[in-house]
């Protein structure tokens, strides 16, 4: 605990803080442009200097660790001076092009530059320009802009761990690139956007679309993934502009991935904004009255065991309330939240969330990894998976698709003979997992899709119960999954039905009406002669296949509450209204009941939710994880062996908000090389 | 002047034959194995009291580096860096070094690491110096061959290893972290200090830096003795040291002369003299493009070491004195130098890289007199928004020699302004 004196205050400090940390910790601001606390210090921007006593030149804050009895200067007019030289040297070949520049607004070197900057430039000499590069579809470089802080570079190498970017060239001629011109293609590279102090990497979509200062933000959590990151949601109008990241420690620390930041183009194409009925073969619009009176047509009076609903992943735990109470109504109990038919029974928590926690893989040793592509299902906890890498100390191993996770794992195997072995203790990995102190295993949604996956949970279940990863202060067992619905439809307690025997019902015909409520990655071939009502967003395969449709709001446009793969229990907030005659989807199955004659008992929102409570009590909370109960759970039996296969095999179209993104298309383009064979002259 | 007999570099000229054979014929890698077995403390000891300064440029003293070096390294390794990146310029002593007295280099990195513990040296040598490394690597091969390194080198039951890692030509690589940064295949740039080398340098591993001429010169001092190389010059700035004379004198050269030397006795004596005469002086640089330049009032009395040239407002640097007569442009000689200085510039930091490409452009218009007075005071300015505020030194040395000129030739470049004016107001008449 180092002593020093700052500006004539005595400060104590942590042992490893950097004199900038302290002079944070007594609230001394000091200007800094290169330096992140994320990141490593690069102390290249020289905007952090301030004097220390007895030092013969002025010190970089940010990379000197704090000592004991040193005497720190921060306001002298030497300092000062030091600030603005700088300063003025970072601005001679800058191009001042704030007018056009996507940054102006929140750029830290044009608020930097009210402070040490002069009112007018000395330099008469000619300015550097250079050839602005291509970074992709996500990122727009104007490379002229940068300052050359290398925040871009130190976070795809060490946050993303995709090292594709560095600096060329020395002196004035440094450029920072990517050597051979190329689309950037890790999942989190808009982070770069952010991270970047001036306009040098802006948003590609959101180019010259809004000002800073004419945005509405909400705060509120992405549906993107189950990880839930916090979001904020900045709208001009009645249109979301762009998502950007909000601080959230214990899931997404401060970074998003490029599907959660990108895709809200989707939430503009392809949307549902008045209900439809299908009159002779052909959907076409109607009012709320028509809609509801050609469902009551098919439903009133019918046998409930006929009925049967089928939630989406991006259904909100509200609405899925009310349609698990509408369904109960009708004399049903036959819905599920499964649509991938994934293994996972409601009855144990422990057995369906990530009880480890995203934070709590910090302190995890070894991680055994099951039918699962984290990189590509969940960025964020992938990222958390390469931080606790770099830690030091840390064994992964893999089963399943053999892919580059960013950090260094093992792969072991591709299917359950590689897991029979861990289970039996044959494996190599499997004394990894029994010597490590804290061991996790992390069992994804390729595990569990399959018609074995009750077998392959039951096996994982053991594997963590012999492993020691089940005690009374840690939880090693973990689900990861994909779709932000699920954890909270399994507390809902919606899987008294299946999906595949819905399915066959309706070939079968013993399945009348199916309620898809945004339900679309099941096969819609299957539906049969079903009457299917659907209710959601987006004009996906759900709406073209349904009789009626109900136009329901996507996330950004209803006050909804998620829970996330780890049961984090977060509400998610209006930032824009939905769109034309679409409601929140809660007040769509709350008018319904009422037409169908069984009115359910909830007018408000709050009474919604104190439904959901009374169902669950994890609903009660506000981002925060109610542990899950650990028991029973999974059944014993014959595995196939054939390899996991992750569900996800395209990262940027997952759902019906990216399916309709023109920037997540351009991403497919961009990376999967799929413009070979043009000629420039089709369409 | 130094007697022949207190030369260290006897062959330095190469006329003896750069081999083993002609390396022992002149005393090197005599009981050498005896000076080691008188173990770590007495190495690092007797190099600190013969008052042995640093080589490089900066006169850091050796044995007080060498005392830095941890003891307890957790089970890392040590390593021995040597600094043979001489991109100085005007500089070119430790090509000398390399070319005919390799062998001088060899032993005395065998005794700095015995000193320092360390297991390995990697000599970094100047990306041009081809044959230079060539004959490095002839030496250290006949070193293997002859036992004298490798495995229990020279019989004293120390095990060391010395390699040879080629630059690639930027002046950068020759700061010390840079160095490092480049031996490990990375991008050649400077690290923040501290963490100083000793303690993470090279692979992470407790590493001391040290130049060609500063290991070179061990070996003797250990043999003599540090009273021996003390006796020689001033306190704090003993022993004999190469200079590199270039420039407008009669016969250039590279000798080795007792620090505190006066500088007109070094360039009569060694170098035939100032073409044209003492007074046809003009200006000296004498330490290397890094310090600042001294007018020709200064260098009447001005001594060649460390204190002696600083009290003057210059430095020894690299004891690179280039000589300039009368019929030099000094505003052109300064550009040039800028243009060096903004040429290698690694582009890390702010001040340096953008200040040297300021720096250098208002230099060339100083040449033609294309400016305003006031601009000098700015080009000053900006010297000092660069001097002291970057990570390595090459800010400060890409400042100093501007400085240099403006604080001693002011009216020269007024002059030059004021005739362009005066030219570009006649054109227009």
């Amino acid at each position: 605990m180092p002593k020093l004196t700052i500006d004539g205050i005595e400060v104590e400090v942590q042992d490893g803080l950097t004199v900038l940390q302290a002079c944070e910790q007594i609230g001394i601001e000091i200007p800094r442009f290169c330096y992140h606390e994320r990141l490593t210090i690069a102390g290249n921007c020289r905007m952090c200097l301030v004097e220390m006593e007895r030092a013969p030149k002025p010190i970089a804050s940010c990379a000197m660790p704090a000592g004991e009895g040193m005497v720190i200067t921060t306001n002298s007019p030497a300092v000062k001076k030091m600030r603005q030289g700088v300063m003025e040297l970072l601005l001679i070949n800058h191009p001042l092009d704030c007018p056009i520049c996507d940054q102006g607004g929140e750029c830290d070197l044009q608020d930097q530059a009210v402070g040490y900057g002069m009112d007018r430039s000395r330099y008469t000499e000619e300015k550097r320009s250079v050839k602005d590069k291509t970074f992709g579809p996500l990122i727009r470089a104007m490379m002229t802009r940068c300052i050359h802080c290398t925040r871009c570079i130190r976070f795809s190498s060490e946050i993303a761990g995709v090292p594709e970017l560095g600096a060329t060239g020395r002196g004035e001629h440094m450029e920072v690139g990517t050597y051979i011109e190329k689309a950037l293609t890790s999942e989190l590279s808009g982070n770069m956007i952010d991270l970047c102090p001036v306009g040098a990497l802006t948003s590609n979509p959101y180019a010259f679309n809004a000002r800073p200062w004419e945005l509405k933000k909400t705060e509120s959590i992405d549906v993107m993934d189950a990880v839930g990151s916090a979001i904020r949601v900045d709208a001009k109008g009645p249109e979301v502009m762009r998502i950007l990241p909000r601080l959230n420690e214990d899931v997404n620390e401060e970074w998003i991935s490029d599907k959660t930041r990108f895709a809200c183009d989707g939430l503009k194409r392809q949307r549902l904004d008045t209900p439809y009925v299908r009159r002779d073969g052909k959907l076409e619009p109607a009012s709320w009255d028509e809609a509801f009176s050609a469902i009551a047509d098919r439903v009133k009076g019918m046998d409930g065991s006929k009925f049967a609903a089928i939630t989406g992943d991006m259904a909100c735990a509200e609405s899925m309330t009310a349609l698990k109470d509408l369904t109960a109504a009708l004399g049903s109990d036959n819905i599920d939240c499964r649509q991938d038919g994934a293994a996972l029974d409601a009855s144990c928590r422990g057995g369906y969330v990530f009880n480890t926690t995203i934070a709590g893989i910090e302190e995890a040793d070894a991680c055994l990894i099951i039918g699962s592509n984290t990189r590509k299902e969940a960025p964020i906890i992938n990222a958390r998976l390469r931080k606790r890498y770099l830690m030091g100390g840390f064994k992964a191993g893999m089963i399943g698709e053999a892919v580059d996770l960013t950090f260094k794992h093992e792969h072991l195997g591709a299917g359950t003979d590689t897991l029979s072995e861990i289970a039996d203790g044959k494996h190599s990995f499997a004394k990894i997992l029994k010597k490590a102190k804290k061991p996790m295993l992390i069992l994804g949604q390729g595990a569990l899709k399959r018609s074995d996956g009750t077998a392959v949970l039951a096996m994982a279940r053991q594997i963590a119960e012999d492993n020691g990863m089940i005690s009374d202060d840690w939880n090693g067992f973990n689900v990861l999954h994909t779709a932000a619905a699920r954890v909270g439809g399994l507390d809902l307690g919606l899987v008294s039905g299946d999906v595949a025997s819905i399915l066959d019902g309706c070939g079968s015909g013993s399945i009348d009406v199916v309620y898809l409520l945004g339900a679309d990655e099941i096969d819609m071939n299957r539906l049969g002669k079903a009457f299917v009502i659907y209710q959601g967003h987006h004009g996906d395969a759900g709406a073209h296949r349904a009789d009626v449709v109900l136009p329901g709001a996507a996330y950004t446009e209803k006050n909804a509450t998620y829970v996330n793969t780890e049961g984090r229990v977060q509400r998610g907030r209006l930032a824009v209204f939905p769109l034309g005659e679409a409601r929140e989807d809660w007040t769509i199955l709350r008018a319904l009941s009422d037409v169908l004659g069984h009115k359910l008992p909830y007018d408000t929102l709050s009474e919604v939710r104190q439904r959901m409570v009374a169902i669950n009590s994890v609903f009660d909370g506000d981002d925060e994880v109610t542990g899950g109960a650990w028991g029973e759970f999974g059944v014993k039996g014959k595995l196939d062996s054939s390899a996991f296969v992750s569900p996800i095999s395209n990262f940027h179209m997952t759902d019906p908000i990216s399916r309709a993104s023109e920037t997540m298309a351009q991403c497919i383009e961009a990376l999967l090389g799929d413009n070979k064979g043009k000629t420039g002259t089709d369409g | 002047m130094l007697k022949d007999s207190d030369r260290i570099f006897q062959n330095i000229y190469g006329f003896k034959g750069s081999g083993l054979d002609a390396a022992k014929a002149v005393g090197d890698w005599d009981g050498t194995s005896k000076l080691i077995a008188k173990g770590r403390e007495w190495l690092i000891d007797e190099v600190k009291s013969s008052g042995l300064r640093g080589r490089g440029g900066a006169g850091f003293g050796t044995g007080m580096k060498w005392s830095f070096m941890p003891k307890e390294t957790g089970g890392r390794p040590v390593f021995l860096t040597i600094n043979a990146d001489e991109g100085e310029p005007g500089t070119c002593k430790d090509r000398e070094i390399l070319r005919n007295e390799p062998h001088k280099l060899v032993e005395g990195a065998l005794l700095a690491a015995a000193a320092v513990g360390a297991c390995a040296a990697y000599v970094y040598v100047r990306g041009e110096f081809f044959r230079e490394a060539e004959a490095l690597q002839n030496a250290i091969d006949e070193a293997y061959a002859a036992g004298l390194i490798g495995k229990d080198a020279c019989g004293s039951g120390i095990d060391f290893e010395m390699y040879v890692q080629m630059g690639a030509g930027a002046y950068i690589c020759g700061e010390e972290s840079a160095l490092i940064q480049s031996i490990e295949g990375k991008k050649g740039q400077p690290r923040l200090k501290p963490p100083f080398p000793a303690n993470v340098g090279l692979y992470g591993c407790p590493t001391t830096v040290n130049n060609v001429e500063s290991i070179a010169v061990v070996p003797t001092i250990l043999r003599r003795g540090a009273k021996w190389f003390a006796s020689i010059g001033r306190e704090n700035n003993t022993g004999t040291k190469l200079f590199c004379i270039s420039g407008h004198v009669n016969t250039p050269c590279t000798v080795e002369e007792a620090m505190g030397i006066p500088m007109r006795e070094l360039i009569e004596t060694h170098a035939g003299g100032v073409r044209g005469g003492w007074d046809n002086l003009l200006a000296v640089i004498p330490g290397g493009s890094s310090v600042p330049m001294m007018p020709k009032a200064l260098c009447e009395n001005a001594i060649m070491d460390f204190d002696g040239l600083r009290e003057h407002g210059s430095g020894l640097g690299t004891a690179a004195v280039m000589v300039m007569d009368k019929s030099t442009d000094l505003i052109k000689a300064i550009a040039r130098l800028s243009q060096f200085y903004a040429h290698e510039s690694c582009g890390q930091c702010t001040p340096c890289r953008e200040g040297t490409g300021w720096m250098r452009r208002m230099m060339q218009r100083m040449v033609t007199g294309d400016m305003t007075i006031d601009e000098i005071d700015l080009l000053h300015d900006v010297t000092k928004q660069i001097e002291g505020q970057t990570i390595c030194a090459l800010g400060d040395a890409a400042a100093w020699p501007i400085q240099g000129l403006i604080r001693h030739f002011r009216p020269e470049i007024e002059r030059r302004i004021n005739d362009r004016k005066a030219s570009d107001a006649g054109q227009a008449a």
